[in-house]
């Protein structure tokens, strides 16, 4: 699945793609990683692409909860659970996702 | 000392079973230290998020499993050593002595017991006169500090009961907010001239206001409660202009007092909480403080300062940690403070440091011009006349000397991460004064 183009995302920036359910988040770490994550933050609804990224983790914007952007476990609570994280392929370019085949983990009273 | 010193840290008692303690758990394990880690807590529960304890907890929303600070599954090798509180600590032998006379020696402590609901008699003011005040045995008088402490509570959270909140700041005004959702009848008096107003400016205070009169929530400002009225159980306050204004029940909201009692004949030093460097070491070798309990040295005040905000707590654990292991610390600008309060389906969240001299200026907001004679009242009417309610949106950047410092936002959770970075961005220029450099890493236990 296409996301964007590599030049469309500025290293230390982040997308929020919701051409799926649940919508996902791309990063674009300030040292060049590409990777993809559920958007949601399992501890309550925020968007993760307004994080706060850090080296390979991401801040939620609301109650500061922290996920490995590699793997999208939890990494510091409120969240107890982890997030899905997608496998990102760079072709021509191009940045491209395929979805995790898992169960997504989202916040009370959230449903896509 | 000196050879106290040199010996590697093999064991590390931490003091205090909340999130600045459980946070320094995970810090210890994540930068590698393998040793014993003793977790005395004086409540019997595991470690729990208290944020939810006006909100979502205290509504029903959330049940006491959610408030779990533990991941799932996480298992840190702890040894756990909840329900008795510390009352003695011996600095130079790193001995904590616990309510039950049962002693813990170790090599390190992290001193993490953090803070209390303040109660009428504590306040410096002395205006509680009149016997019941300050009586915690008074049926209907709360305060929230704790899980017992918001059961209690709720259980008399009942539609048509009338709260009075003594306090208008963030747990007072989120419990209002709570509260009306519960078909409470809640009245917040709160000494400052609007809520918030003193902290962040009157234009967050006149939106926090309008926020809370089209929620529900009744107002009164500039009043001072001198007594809560009893004798059995609470019949309302007692103003110091006389005025008794009537309750079934009351929550004293009026701020936190550090736990630092326990530490008096230590020989730490204490001012309104363990003074620390701006890296959490205390007065004492291999004593480190963090969380609500502790006033880390804060350069741009000059002072030690006391932080209560739950992302310093979580985060400063990580620094004191690094500290206490004499590790290098990783050179990173510092994180503007930050927090967050959720009242009347709004998010409130601000970044940065404030001192009180700030120009402030509206980036995001309504165009309510302030008016100081109308401004609160009307801006309520202005929003109900309007038919729809639409989201009630702010954003106040604070300026010294023409930099940025500080960022309030409401219902502005992408702007705020934006400016979160940018604060931080700006600090990178202020360099804190230097650490002593820890050459090796002999004081971590190597297996």
């Amino acid at each position: 699945m296409r996301i964007c183009s590599l030049a469309e995302l500025a290293r230390g920036e982040a997308l929020r793609f919701d051409g799926v359910s649940p919508p996902i988040a791309v990063f674009h770490t300030e040292d060049g990683q590409v990777f993809a994550i559920d958007d949601t933050c399992t501890h309550q609804d925020a968007s993760l692409a307004d994080g706060w990224v850090e080296g390979c983790e991401v801040e939620c914007p609301l109650h500061a909860s922290r996920f490995d952007l590699r793997t999208g476990a939890v990494d510091a609570p409120p969240a107890k659970r982890g997030v899905r994280s997608h496998s990102v392929t760079l072709q021509d370019g191009e940045i491209h996702v395929t979805l995790s085949e898992d169960v997504p983990a989202l916040p009370p009273g959230v449903s896509y | 000392m000196r050879l106290a010193q040199r010996r590697m840290i093999g064991s590390i008692t931490i003091v205090g079973a909340s999130l600045a303690g459980h946070a320094s758990a995970k810090a210890l394990r994540a930068q590698g230290f393998t040793g014993t880690i003793t977790l005395i807590g004086g409540e019997a529960h595991q470690p729990y998020d208290r944020p939810p304890l006006s909100k979502g907890f205290l509504s029903g929303a959330l049940a006491q499993a959610d408030l779990a600070l533990e991941a799932d599954a996480e298992d840190l090798g702890i040894n756990w050593l909840l329900g008795s509180a510390a009352t003695h600590l011996d600095a130079v032998t790193h001995t904590v002595t616990l309510s039950g006379g049962h002693q813990v020696t170790s090599d390190a402590i992290v001193i993490a017991t953090g803070s209390r609901a303040r109660t009428l008699g504590s306040v410096p003011s002395g205006a509680s006169a009149g016997a019941s005040a300050g009586a915690s045995d008074l049926a209907g008088l709360h305060t929230l500090r704790n899980l017992e402490d918001a059961i209690a509570l709720r259980s008399e959270l009942i539609p048509g009961a009338r709260l009075v909140i003594v306090g208008s700041g963030f747990i007072g005004l989120e419990v209002a907010s709570t509260a009306v959702e519960l078909g409470v009848d809640a009245l917040v008096l709160g000494s400052d001239r609007a809520p918030l107003a003193r902290l962040f400016g009157e234009r967050v205070a006149a939106t926090v206001t309008r926020l809370h009169e089209r929620h529900g929530v009744r107002l009164r400002n500039g009043v001072r409660v001198t007594a809560v009225l009893g004798p059995h159980r609470v019949t309302g306050v007692q103003l110091d202009s006389g005025e008794v204004v009537p309750a079934d029940l009351v929550l004293l909201a009026i701020g936190s007092e550090p736990n630092v009692e326990w530490l008096a004949d230590s020989g730490l030093a204490i001012a309104g909480g363990v003074v620390c460097d701006e890296r959490g070491n205390t007065s004492a070798a291999r004593i480190v403080a963090v969380g609500d309990c502790a006033a880390w040295f804060d350069p741009v005040r000059a002072r030690a300062h006391r932080i209560e905000h739950w992302t310093d707590s979580r985060d400063r654990a990580a620094i004191a940690v690094t500290s206490l292991l004499e590790q290098p610390h990783p050179a990173r600008p510092e994180r503007p403070s930050y927090l967050w309060s959720d009242q009347c389906d709004a998010r409130i969240q601000f970044a940065g440091r404030l001192l009180g001299d700030e120009e402030a200026t509206v980036e995001v907001g309504d165009a309510v011009e302030v008016d100081e004679a109308s401004e609160f009242g009307a801006a309520a009417e202005v929003a109900e006349s309007a038919g729809t309610v639409r989201p009630i949106e702010l954003l106040v950047v604070y300026r010294r000397a023409g930099e940025c410092v500080a960022v309030l936002g409401i219902n502005q959770p992408s702007l705020i991460a934006k400016w979160r970075k940018r604060l931080t961005l700006a600090a990178t220029d202020f360099s804190p004064s230097p650490v002593r450099e820890s050459s090796t890493l002999q004081g971590v236990l190597p297996t």
